[in-house]
């Protein structure tokens, strides 16, 4: 059988990491970095990282045949071009346009 | 002694249970015990796992609402035989339309040629005895089932009334039909899409037979892996937009409710991000189909083979990149806008190889004039007229003055019949040999297909005039000057009915009547054409070793069935029709 | 089977007729169902997605409200509720590991904890949809915002429709959320049956390593719902 069977160690060294992750995103989100964008592009950057740990690990994906990484990358890449593309209308309208406005 | 003179024995000792039952004498039809015959009893056929069983359940629901979708077009058409709206009124012919739409996309032709087609030849065609999930494929079937009966019920309980766009604000806040209920239908029936799409993924990935690489692989099978590539990514999405508006319709929760902070044209993106490449979903596997019966009747390789292949996959890939060409008149930023129809424009170039290819394959071949090679050909005409006028609706400045207009109707449906429709038609008759392990009566299957294709052509090409001069849909009444239009059209569906009807009724009678299939008949490529017609249950004999290349035309003696031997009862009582019955010699 | 085969355990038994009929061996049947659950996997992330996409857009144009609406929120409960996920995920890899190595009574105790962190899980988000409802802030049900007995955190720019829309969508993603996990909670309850009964050993624990891909996935989603829907207004002062 050619599963690769990853450590104990491994999983407690990034459940480790992942525990110590939750606690730093808790604490940044209650600096004010002045620019509230900062606030979201550090939460985000530290959830992207938290969630690659668990799919490389916890999910095998790093002991996995390509196919598992194209399948997963171009789910999130699937994701994205949603999120893009609808965004992109959203914000090159004038702001008379946009809905909420009076 | 041959085949030819084998009498038809009721004790014939190859099928099981012969001589005890009142089906008997249809058992006895058979030479072979195939996958029709094996098991007898309804238990066996609402419980089976047999992916070409299933197929046949999926043929006889799409079916059923084909017929009802069409139901609903006559009563379009003939409302339109008049400016006035004297037939019925505005109400009820809103709830017409909506209804032949949505009956039509997600009841037949998102199903269609992968349900049926598909579910039947991807195994056969890549050396397996099933699909990967043969319980998943089945629970697909009942998913579709449940879905589609819901729906009908609400049709049948008053129906639904915003067009199949199901368009907010009126879907969730001013309609009063049933559209929670249809939604529900819907939201249901698109988890039956899901799991073949990832039935046929899996099993394309990891079952193909050995010898049979990627680029081996027929065309149909590159066409239903894109289809099953956005079957995937795409109707999760329609899903969670049906859930939004029924939570917006039941509890108001203002995600697309102006008056509360949300945004329709939201609704619009999340609902066309699926809705957009669903209808590559639709059209993908009947390009597969094509590519196989071009192939076949030209006698030649498809041209471009690779070309063709990652254009499948380039279709699916740009079509969820273009979905913003649906909201060019919704108040969508221009920027956006161009964007959209930049892409829009590049999504025809695949589409295009596609059919500059097949031309290319038709050039210098030895064509045959066979029913499925009609329809194939149609669709190469009639998918280039609509793909055109596609381009005409991409560029920002036309849409404007054709959106919403019958230029649009006309455009979808030379898609989707012309198109769509053709290939599945075509398809049917091609590999009906195969599945029945009959032939149809090709007189009747050429007649047709002309009194179709002519009938199609009257019934939706007065449309784009009619579109182009200004006629808007969606109205149960229009002006007097678009009445000529409309009378061509009608009389043009009338005809396009009639020549539809044939083939429901001779494919029926071939099933007890018609001559005995081959396994080969046309002779085709193809591992599918290397089995007994109709196969039996585990598909082939013995695992098929590939060692040629696909639509490798070879002499008759190395296209022989697999893992049959001398005096096996492969071969059928009698010769088929006309042409090939060389094949069959003992 | 011959008589000396008889006395098979469950275990023996099952893998000796676990190969599927349409496969050829073992390891395509294997391939073919971890492929078929990480492809389900995406259909999920795009069915999250049509939320998350929604979300984005109304944050962007509502970023005041959606701050002001997020610091009403139990970031307390939120963050426990993380830490008790991703110690889930924890034990329900190491219970994927004492399948491949054939421990069964670990395989057993890991999965059970894996059930009762999920299970604490729900529980806790019950007390915070609780008091949600107690404090007015469940827009289908009693929606009030910064009355005059409640005051609320309203900084510039912010407006009670889109503080309603921000409690709408945590609602509904969070909802859907809880919804995957009672459904993994289910898989879970039959995986820890089968373990029990021995039924997965070196060569056969496929279902094992796909429930937890399962899980691993619900857990990704939260990891994102927390920071998303929670910390935003965390460093509001009111």
């Amino acid at each position: 059988m050619s599963e690769h069977i990853v450590s104990r160690t491994v999983y407690f060294v990034i459940f480790g990491a992942l525990i110590f992750m939750t606690i730093v995103t808790y604490l940044a989100a209650r600096v004010d970095f002045g620019n509230e964008a900062v606030n979201t592009i550090v939460a985000l950057t530290i959830a992207v990282i938290k969630a690659t740990l668990v799919i490389l690990y916890f999910m095998h994906v790093r002991y996995s045949p390509r196919l598992t990484w194209v399948v997963v990358t171009s789910g999130f890449f699937w994701l994205a071009i949603m999120i893009t593309l609808t965004l992109s209308d959203y914000l090159t309208r004038t702001p008379s346009g946009l809905p909420g406005t009076r | 002694m041959s085949a030819a003179d084998t009498p038809i024995n009721p004790m014939n000792p190859a099928v099981p249970g012969a001589g005890a039952t009142v089906a008997q004498e249809w058992r006895s039809r058979f030479a072979h015990t195939n996958y029709i015959n094996a098991h007898y009893g309804i238990k066996s056929w609402l419980l089976t796992k047999d992916h070409k069983r299933i197929a046949l359940l999926y043929l006889a629901s799409v079916t059923v609402f084909f017929a009802l979708g069409g139901a609903y077009a006559v009563a379009i058409r003939m409302e339109l035989l008049t400016p006035a709206g004297d037939f019925v009124q505005a109400h009820t012919y809103n709830k017409l339309f909506t209804q032949h739409g949505v009956i039509m996309i997600f009841f037949f032709l998102i199903p269609s040629i992968p349900a049926v087609l598909g579910n039947f030849l991807v195994p056969l065609m890549i050396g397996a005895k099933d699909l990967a999930f043969p319980r998943l494929n089945l629970l697909s079937w009942y998913i579709y089932l449940v879905g589609a009966l819901f729906t009908v019920w609400a049709l049948l309980n008053g129906g639904i009334d915003t067009g199949w766009t199901f368009y907010v604000p009126y879907s969730t806040s001013f309609s009063n039909t049933y559209v929670v209920a249809a939604g529900l239908g819907i939201f249901i029936t698109g988890f039956s899409s899901i799991l073949t799409g990832l039935n046929f993924i899996v099993t394309i990935h990891t079952m193909r037979a050995p010898g049979m690489t990627w680029f081996r692989l027929p065309l149909f099978i590159w066409s239903h892996y894109a289809a099953s590539l956005i079957m995937v990514l795409g109707t999760p999405v329609i899903a969670i937009t049906v859930l939004l508006v029924a939570l917006e319709r039941l509890a108001h929760i203002g995600i697309f409710d102006p008056r509360l902070g949300g945004d329709p044209v939201l609704f619009q993106h999340m609902f066309w991000f699926y809705s957009h490449p669903a209808v590559y979903i639709m059209v993908l596997p009947s390009m597969g189909v094509v590519s196989e019966i071009v192939a076949t009747f030209s006698r030649k390789n498809i041209f471009g083979y690779s070309f063709v292949a990652f254009s499948s996959l380039a279709i699916a890939v740009f079509g969820f990149l273009v979905w913003g060409h649906h909201l060019f008149t919704s108040s969508q930023s221009v920027y956006a806008g161009m964007i959209f129809s930049f892409v829009s424009f590049a999504v025809a170039i695949p589409s295009a190889v596609k059919v500059f290819n097949w031309t290319a394959t038709l050039y210098k071949g030895s064509i045959s004039y066979d029913t499925p090679m009609l329809y194939a050909l149609g669709f190469i005409g009639l998918f280039t007229v609509g793909g055109l006028t596609g381009l005409f609706l991409a560029a920002l400045g036309m849409d404007v003055h054709l959106t919403d207009t019958y230029f649009i109707v006309a455009h979808f449906h030379y898609i989707m019949v012309g198109g769509a429709l053709m290939g599945y038609l075509g398809g049917l008759h091609y590999w009906w040999p195969k599945i029945t392990g009959r032939m149809y009566p090709e007189g009747w299957g050429r007649f047709s297909a002309l009194i179709i294709f002519v009938g199609f052509n009257l019934t939706f090409f007065p449309q784009f005039l009619a579109g182009y001069m200004g006629m808007p849909r969606r109205y149960h009444a229009y002006a007097e000057e678009f009445q000529v239009l409309n009378v061509m059209s009608t009389a043009g569906a009338s005809i396009l009915g009639f020549g539809l009807l044939i083939p429901g009724i001779y494919f029926l009678w071939s099933m007890r009547y018609g001559k005995f299939a081959p396994p080969n008949p046309w002779p085709a490529t193809g591992l599918e054409w290397r089995t007994l017609s109709p196969p039996p249950t585990e598909n082939f004999a013995s695992t098929p070793i590939v060692t040629w290349e696909a639509y490798e035309f070879r002499p008759m003696e190395e296209m022989e069935v697999i893992g049959a031997g001398p005096g096996d009862t492969s071969r059928p009582v009698q010769p088929a029709h006309g042409m090939h019955s060389d094949l069959t010699g003992s | 089977m011959s008589a000396a085969d008889i006395h098979l355990t469950d275990a023996e038994q099952h893998a000796s007729t676990a190969l599927q009929h349409h496969f050829d061996n073992m390891e395509q049947q294997r391939e073919a169902g971890t492929l078929g659950m990480w492809v389900f996997l995406i259909t999920e992330i795009m069915f999250f997605g049509g939320l998350f996409t929604a979300y984005v857009l109304y944050r962007t144009l509502n970023a005041p409200s959606f701050a002001a609406a997020s610091s009403g929120l139990n970031v307390k409960m939120g963050a426990v509720n993380t830490v008790v996920l991703i110690c889930s995920s924890l034990t329900m890899a190491l219970a994927v590991y004492y399948a491949q190595t054939g421990v069964r009574r670990m395989q057993l105790i890991l999965l059970l904890v894996t059930w009762v962190l999920g299970a604490t899980f729900l529980v806790v988000k019950t007390f915070e949809y609780a008091e949600k409802f107690e404090k007015g802030h469940v827009p289908w049900l009693n929606f009030t915002w910064n009355t005059p007995e409640a005051p609320e955190a309203m900084p510039a720019g912010a407006n009670v429709p889109a503080i309603r829309m921000f409690y709408w969508i945590y609602f509904v993603m969070t909802g859907l959320h809880a919804f995957h996990m009672i459904i993994g909670l289910g898989m879970l309850g039959f995986l820890i049956y089968f373990a029990w009964r021995g039924r997965y050993t070196p060569e056969y624990h496929a279902p094992v390593e796909l429930g937890g891909l399962y899980w691993h996935f619900v857990d990704i989603v939260w990891i994102f719902l927390f920071p998303l829907l929670y910390l935003l207004g965390a460093n509001l002062h009111h």
